[in-house]
């Protein structure tokens, strides 16, 4: 089972949280008119066999998004931050 | 170089009686300097595309590089369902000819990958999935295809034991079935098409991993492998749930996640179920083995992974489907599970076709239905690379379709099947 580390909540299951994606992504800007930006940014995926850093929502917890550093080759869990840092608006 | 003899009656008759020894099904090439077109990856894609290479275009100096050894991975993997019930365009004509093949494939490889045409039942639990699935049905008739539009009382006929009780939680108010659709043994599909290749002078070269690409501007001349450097023509990407990643030894992204997708065999019972079904309220799919097994999966785990290994939760939720859908199954015994990389795309359909780069092709993204796709996968993939002109069954399959916002989605089965 994926556990989570979940800085407010302690480790859970990964059935408490939502998969949210890679959080190595940047949105293009909002008004860009660059449709090969959007494209990229909604349709390709680094998808990478090893390291990634990627987002979960704890809905059945404290409802926070962290981010969760996971080794997608070994299924290894690292350490999960709050994907917004408080005092962050 | 010996080709192989074809297998026979008279030959199997001959070696009970003699007891002389069978001979290897395929060579164990070693990799020449260079080949017309290289294959990556030796999963029934790539066997499939080598083979028709060979046997419909005259283009013999093929090699196919597999990592591991054959039939290691998905095509190892899968829970064999072969059927042709698809309502998009493109998508049905595409289907319905992987099914054609299917029905001549064992004559065509010398080789039985036990075809069991036994049919295929989808459920619907409300009035509205059965409107659904008569537009489909209809969709298939105007094609060509066979399907037949069942009514509760004909599903209650066809298989007594599903739960039509009053406390049902998802009560059945009919079906569509496919009666040329069924099953077929998974890894004869690989070793068949392998051997097949094989006595068309296709070089199938094992516990070869590509490191890296040959490189002429834009042009791909060949690949660096952990058995040196293979010059080709053309190459072909047909690596399944590893497309990301050896996509990315070119710095190209895809429209692509590796998921885990699990797979179910229960211990082995007397024959019990004739057909494949599909239930309709959550992604069950469920047949029984010739050995006995119920061999069943569902959905995706819902996180990227290439650790072939499956969260229990899935576990819990495929049982509870099979109790729902079936009750007295609920007495079996799970005999073992495991999971395979399964190559998500947004919109659940594949990517097949060229590339940015040219001589390069890729094959991929197959989602929950690259099984049933091999024969005409490899069909299109061989003839796109021949003829350089893509197979107008692939068209809408193309890699740039979501740039031209030309997604394919038969199902809303992508990578993010909560959000569609």
């Amino acid at each position: 089972m994926l556990r989570i580390p979940c800085p407010h909540c302690g480790e859970r299951d990964y059935t408490e949280f939502r998969y949210g994606g890679d959080a190595g992504r940047t949105r293009p800007a909002h008004g860009s008119q660059s449709v090969r930006a959007w494209h990229d940014h909604v349709f390709l995926f680094a998808n990478p066999k090893g390291a990634h850093r990627e987002y979960w929502q704890h809905v059945h917890g404290c409802r926070q998004w962290l981010v969760l550093e996971r080794d997608t080759a070994t299924g290894s869990v690292g350490r999960a931050s709050l994907a917004r840092p408080p005092g962050v608006p | 170089m010996k080709l192989l003899s074809r297998y026979s009656a008279f030959g199997l008759a001959r070696r009970a009686l003699t007891g002389a020894r069978w001979q290897r099904a395929w060579r164990a090439a070693s990799p020449r300097g260079s080949y017309d077109v290289v294959v990556v990856g030796g999963g029934g894609h790539g066997l499939a595309t080598a083979y028709y290479l060979a046997a419909r275009h005259g283009i013999r100096s093929v090699a196919v590089l597999e990592r591991g050894y054959l039939g290691s991975g998905n095509v190892g993997r899968n829970t064999t369902i072969v059927r042709s019930n698809y309502l998009l365009p493109g998508n049905t004509e595409f289907f319905e000819h992987s099914l054609k093949l299917w029905e001549g494939l064992s004559h065509e490889l010398n080789f039985n990958v036990m075809l069991s045409q036994r049919g295929q039942l989808v459920l619907a639990h409300n009035p509205v999935q059965l409107d659904v699935l008569a537009r489909k049905g209809n969709t298939m008739r105007l094609n060509g295809i066979d399907a037949e539009l069942m009514q509760r009382a004909d599903v209650e006929r066809f298989l007594p034991f599903l739960d039509y009780s009053r406390e049902c939680r998802f009560p059945i108010y009919g079906g569509l079935l496919q009666r040329r659709a069924g099953t077929a043994r998974h890894d004869a599909v690989a070793w068949g098409y392998a051997r097949a290749a094989d006595r068309l002078g296709v070089d199938i070269i094992e516990n070869c991993e590509v490191t890296g690409f040959l490189r002429a501007g834009e042009r791909i001349t060949g690949v660096e492998t952990t058995r040196g450097r293979i010059g080709a023509g053309r190459t072909a990407v047909s690596v399944a749930g590893h497309s990301s990643h050896v996509m990315s030894l070119l710095g190209m992204r895809l429209p692509v996640e590796s998921h885990l997708l699990q797979a179910f065999v229960t211990e082995p019972i007397k024959p019990f179920l004739d057909c494949v079904i599909s239930f309709g309220a959550e992604l069950f799919y469920v047949s029984q083995s010739d050995k006995g097994g119920m061999v069943f999966g569902g959905h995706i785990d819902g996180f990227n992974s290439y650790t072939q290994r499956g969260q229990f939760p899935k576990v819990q939720t495929v049982a509870e489907c099979a109790v729902a859908l079936i009750p007295s199954m609920s007495r079996l015994r799970l005999l073992r599970h495991w999971a395979g990389i399964q190559d998500m795309t947004p919109d659940g359909s594949p990517l097949i076709g060229r590339t940015p780069f040219r001589d390069l092709y890729l094959n991929g993204g197959w989602c929950y239905q690259g099984f049933k796709a091999t024969p005409a996968a490899g069909w299109c993939l061989a003839h796109t690379i021949a003829t350089e002109q893509e197979h107008p069954l692939i068209r809408h399959l193309a890699l740039d379709r979501f740039e031209r916002g030309n997604g394919s989605d038969e199902y809303g089965l992508g990578l993010r099947t909560w959000v569609q």
